[in-house]
């Protein structure tokens, strides 16, 4: 396979490990070492996409990760990731690329029409154009505007990658491994101390990689390997591959570290990892990025940053052109200049708008027999898919070279992105001619580029003094102009110039905004789009901003200047989930006795935390037929239910009865040892937070339970009682949840169970053991707790064991006669006997509005008390709990809402909702429980429970909550 | 989860109960935003489930003070 712009010799590439890949389908072939980029180079391919707006032909114009033009969707099917950098892609196998934001085809783009459209795509075009009809903007231009202007697609299906999460605790943090970052992790290193040194690329050494440089009078790549051998011997963490992306709270640093992205697939390793850097101080040393120049056709492919040019020479040995041509307004050129020429290529001009081209810099080009054009620019790059020629403006106006290559620099701008991550603005530094990084975060310091020292002995020294290093320790290098002369923008440009590659906005469109206003810098991004999208800016912004000042006759200091926010370079969400997605979500919890639910065939479902069975189906059974089943053997025999996902609390110490009666709205100080009792709790502004029972095992020792969806708030809200609202009281709270397994033995059968089970020692009598009561008692021969308590209504214990045992008491119940039920009988049961749960206990609803008016206490403060009895929560009609019948056998639905028989289903006559709803085997029939404005006075009208959304309705009586005995007979049996 | 949740401000204190209802909104509802110096609990949820005492400056999240509240 041909690489015809590939050099025979030289680079940072293996050309012993060729490497297949393909763009758009064409089959080509890299070495080891290239990225995507340097590899369609090599194989002449300039034209690499299509622009946002206008469509226009786009090539690639930087080296690294400000790329804004060269976005590519990397891989296939659901591992397909759009708007992936090729300049920052690393070559593998079977690499397979597809340009984006083209139709039918990237060399023939019929949008590109949209270019010749160019008036109505300019600045502020959407604000007003597509201001009329309203309904016009989702149904029509929405859509067609996304239709004309877009970037890649995403691949629709489930990440298939797995991304990792790891912390690092550093005392100093080096974010970047050129020249600086490498001087300042030495110094780092030489004081002791763990140093953590983070660099983007695959490899050390920044621009060193990429500029024929030397240090200590040995060619740079020399000093580097040493330097590395020599950081690794210190035992500096390295993490190549790895971008710092933002800067947070106490010094944490986020990183991704892209583990595998440089490999076909990542077999076990994990696609990214992000990473969490705790570090006391931190080196920013993350160099600079070229500017471009604005004037027309600088969007061409062909057109490039110079000091991406030198890296596609030297690093990667590619030409990325025959004929080039050099436009810089600083001193660089001149190894711009020698690079090109060294790797065989011819250079035509260098162009330079300065009013003076350095001597040093004339002879240069001159040793060459490179023609210097001084005072001058380049008006117009010139050509269809790819560069043809140039012509020139200033002193040399009118000249027309033909090249297929520019070289262009309008200087750097010191990548200061993560100093601003606190807010601190960048400052502008007139005789650096850049922002520079202004109030740092906390322990940053920066060095070499990234504060403005651009040349390769600066960043050594700058960088040795911010790692803490002395002078004297910093290796020599040759000598180096960073002479720069502001210059950013061609007047009077031939066509389309640009100021923003990846947003398509022009200088006339940074001039229109400044003729309609929009001259503050945050304007000027809002108006204009400039640098939006996933480059953020990082060519654009400061031109976009030096032009805005040229225009209202202020400096760049008057303009304002540009913030950053996290994160630096776009960060897949799949790396900040990271593990935590799907099952793994968050933990799982299961109770003692899951793999033995799971032994006899329930189903699980989520309830809270916890998955708990919803039935316990036999051979032939439909879950309705189950659930049915279960329900009936608890009305009429024995039936079983895991209840060990309640909270449990356990309350201790002498002052447990007051406590319990601050945290309560009833009173629980009254309580008798051995007695147990109904509980509710309010928030303080007076609604219902929690139910559940509070059993009094001694004087001092209570325990409580709380629902399962609620354990772990009301655990905080107990500890924010006792600590900050009743310090005084003598008290201990803890959680024992995990440390008991519970059920509830439930039906008219339930003591002859448990009976077997407590042996002869023990009497579970009606007499001993009333309604109520609490017993510790030996079961199965382990320690256990029954509380005389019941949800379902029946002759019913819950038996609390400890968690080892959980499974053997279920056998055990099993054994005994006792029937298994689920999460689903349970709530049949309970809704029979209209007890409420989430559904009714939502925060919304007060104790009245439950029916449970009459518990709060009026006898002592507790939480909630004073605002519950504010008048609002007072209205006779607030919706209020009632029971919901369907006529006539219908089915009901929770979430249906409630409108009186009549009247049409609109807001304004809805009356409330049903919260519950389940088939009753008990009853025959369907049944709810609604929240109804009134409540139980509407007893006996009819309303229509309504689901607008399934197209569903029944009518249904509104009758008393309680369904089945309601007076409690059962209980007491 | 978080190993440290925050809890709300520090300041206010729960009004008698024989208090206004005035007292009760302010104390359940209203609350100051200040841009600076905060005092604010956190609860050490993953842990200890100790309630802290917490001075942090809501401009700049720089924590001055920590104390067992």
């Amino acid at each position: 396979m041909m690489q015809a712009f590939r050099q025979e010799t030289g680079g940072l590439i293996d050309r012993a490990r060729p490497v297949a890949f393909s763009f758009d389908g064409r089959r080509l072939q890299g070495y080891q070492g290239d990225t995507l980029a340097s590899a369609l180079l090599a194989n002449g391919v300039r034209l690499v996409g299509r622009s946002f707006k206008y469509h226009r032909p786009r090539g690639i114009l930087s080296a690294g990760p400000e790329e804004p033009n060269a976005l590519v969707e990397l891989r296939e099917g659901a591992a397909r990731e759009p708007n992936t950098r090729a300049t920052v892609a690393e070559l593998f196998d079977g690499l397979s690329a597809r340009s984006q934001n083209r139709f039918p085809s990237l060399r023939h783009d019929v949008l590109s029409i949209n270019g010749a459209l160019a008036p109505i795509f300019a600045a502020g075009f959407y604000y007003k154009t597509f201001m009329w009809p309203a309904a016009f903007w989702e149904r029509v231009y929405e859509p067609l505007i996304r239709r004309a202007a877009g970037l890649g697609r995403a691949s629709g299906l489930p990440d298939p990658d797995r991304y990792g999460k790891q912390t690092a605790f550093a005392d100093v943090l080096v974010i970047g491994a050129g020249p600086a970052g490498l001087s300042a992790a030495l110094a780092a290193a030489g004081q002791g101390g763990r140093v953590v040194l983070a660099e983007q690329d695959s490899a050390l050494g920044g621009r060193l990689l990429s500029d024929r440089r030397s240090i200590d009078g040995r060619p740079a790549l020399a000093w580097l390997a040493e330097a590395e051998a020599r950081l690794r011997a210190a035992g500096v963490r390295i993490l190549t591959r790895t971008t710092i992306t933002g800067v947070f709270d106490g010094g944490t640093y986020a990183g991704v570290e892209r583990v595998a992205d440089h490999l076909a697939a990542p077999g076990t390793l994990p696609r990214q990892r992000l990473w969490r850097v705790v570090a006391r101080r931190a080196v920013l040393a993350t160099g600079a990025i070229e500017r471009p120049i604005v004037f027309g056709g600088n969007d061409l492919p062909g057109v490039m940053l110079a000091g991406a040019v030198r890296s596609y020479v030297n690093r990667f040995a590619v030409r990325p052109g025959a004929r080039a041509a050099v436009f810089a307004n600083n001193d660089d050129g001149a190894g711009t200049i020698a690079d090109l020429v060294q790797a065989g290529m011819e250079v035509v001009a260098l162009v330079d708008p300065r009013p003076q081209t350095p001597p040093a810099l004339r002879a240069v080009a001159a040793s060459h027999g490179v023609p210097v054009f001084e005072q001058s620019t380049v008006r117009q790059a010139v050509g269809g898919t790819a560069l043809s020629s140039i012509v020139l403006g200033g002193k040399a106006d009118g000249v027309r070279l033909s090249c297929d290559l520019l070289a262009m620099s309008g200087g750097w701008n010191p990548a200061v992105h993560l100093a601003s991550h606190h807010g601190g603005r960048p400052v502008w530094h007139d005789a650096l001619a850049a922002f520079v990084p202004g109030q740092m975060p906390p322990g940053m310091r920066a060095a070499g580029a990234a504060a403005g020292h651009v040349s390769t002995g600066g960043a050594l020294r700058t960088g040795s003094e911010a790692g803490g290093g002395k002078e004297s320790a910093v290796p020599s290098t040759g000598p180096e102009s960073d002479a720069v002369t502001p210059f950013w923008q061609v007047v009077n440009p031939t066509g389309k110039a640009f100021v923003d590659f990846q947003n398509d906005v022009t200088s006339a469109d940074v001039a229109l905004a400044a003729r309609e206003g929009f001259t503050n810098v945050e304007h000027l991004k809002r108006y204009t789009t400039l640098g939006m999208a996933t480059d953020q800016g990082k060519t654009s912004n400061v031109t976009g901003l030096a032009m805005m000042a040229a225009l209202t006759g202020r400096t760049i200091a008057q303009t304002g200047t540009t913030v950053f926010r996290p994160p630096y370079t776009p960060v897949a969400i799949g790396a900040m989930g990271g593990t935590h997605r799907g099952a793994r979500y968050r933990p799982t919890r299961r109770t003692p006795a899951h793999d033995w639910a799971a032994s006899q065939g329930a189903p699980f479902t989520e309830a809270g935390e916890w998955l708990r069975a919803t039935h316990f189906p036999k051979v032939g059974e439909t879950m309705q037929q189950s659930i049915d089943r279960e329900v009936r053997t608890v009305r009429q025999a024995a039936g079983f239910c895991d209840v060990s996902t309640l909270g449990k609390i356990d309350v201790q110490g002498p002052h447990a009865g007051a406590f319990l009666d601050f945290v309560y709205a009833n009173t629980i100080s009254s309580l008798a040892p051995g007695r147990a009792r109904y509980a509710l709790m309010l928030r303080e502004d007076g609604f219902a937070f929690d139910d559940g029972t509070v059993a009094r095992l001694s004087d001092t020792h209570f325990v409580a339970t709380t629902t399962t969806g609620n354990a772990s708030r009301v655990l905080q809200h107990l500890d924010f009682c006792r600590q900050m609202l009743k310090p005084d009281l003598d008290v201990c709270v803890e959680p024992v949840t995990d440390q008991w397994a519970q059920f509830a033995l439930a039906g008219p059968h339930a003591r002859s169970v448990l009976e077997q089970l407590v042996g002869a020692g023990s009497d579970v009598g009606g007499r001993s053991l009333p309604f109520m009561a609490v017993a510790q008692a030996a079961v199965c021969g382990v320690p256990a707790r029954i509380f005389r308590i019941s949800f379902s209504g029946e002759l019913a214990y819950e038996i609390a064991v400890g968690a080892s045992h959980g499974a053997a008491l279920a056998r055990a119940l099993q054994s005994a006669g006792a029937a298994p039920y689920g999460l689903e009988a349970l709530n049949v049961l309970r809704l029979e006997k209209g007890h409420p749960v989430a559904a009714e206990l939502n925060g919304q609803t007060t104790a009245a509005d439950l029916g449970l008016g009459r518990m709060l206490s009026r006898k002592k403060d507790f939480i909630g008390r004073a605002l519950s009895e504010r008048a609002a929560l007072q209205d006779a009609d607030r919706p209020a709990l009632v029971g919901l019948r369907p006529r006539a056998g219908g089915t009901l639905q929770a979430g249906a809402h409630l409108v009186p028989a009549g009247a049409p289903a609109r807001i304004e006559h809805d009356h409330g909702h049903v919260t519950s709803a389940a088939y009753s085997a008990t009853l025959g029939c369907w049944i709810g429980l609604g929240l109804l404005a009134g409540g139980q006075r509407r007893i006996g009208e009819v309303f229509r429970a309504v689901n607008p959304l399934q197209k569903m309705e029944t009518e249904v009586d509104i009758v008393p909550p309680v369904f089945h005995d309601p007076a409690g007979a059962a209980l007491h049996g | 989860m978080e190993e440290f949740v925050y809890a709300g401000d520090a300041t206010l204190s729960r009004p008698g109960s024989n208090a206004e209802l005035s007292a009760w909104v302010d104390y359940v509802y209203f609350r100051d935003n200040p841009a600076g110096p905060h005092s604010e609990l956190w609860y050490h949820a993953a842990a200890c489930r100790q309630f802290l005492k917490v001075e942090r400056d809501t401009r700049t999240h720089v924590i001055s003070s920590a104390e067992l509240a």
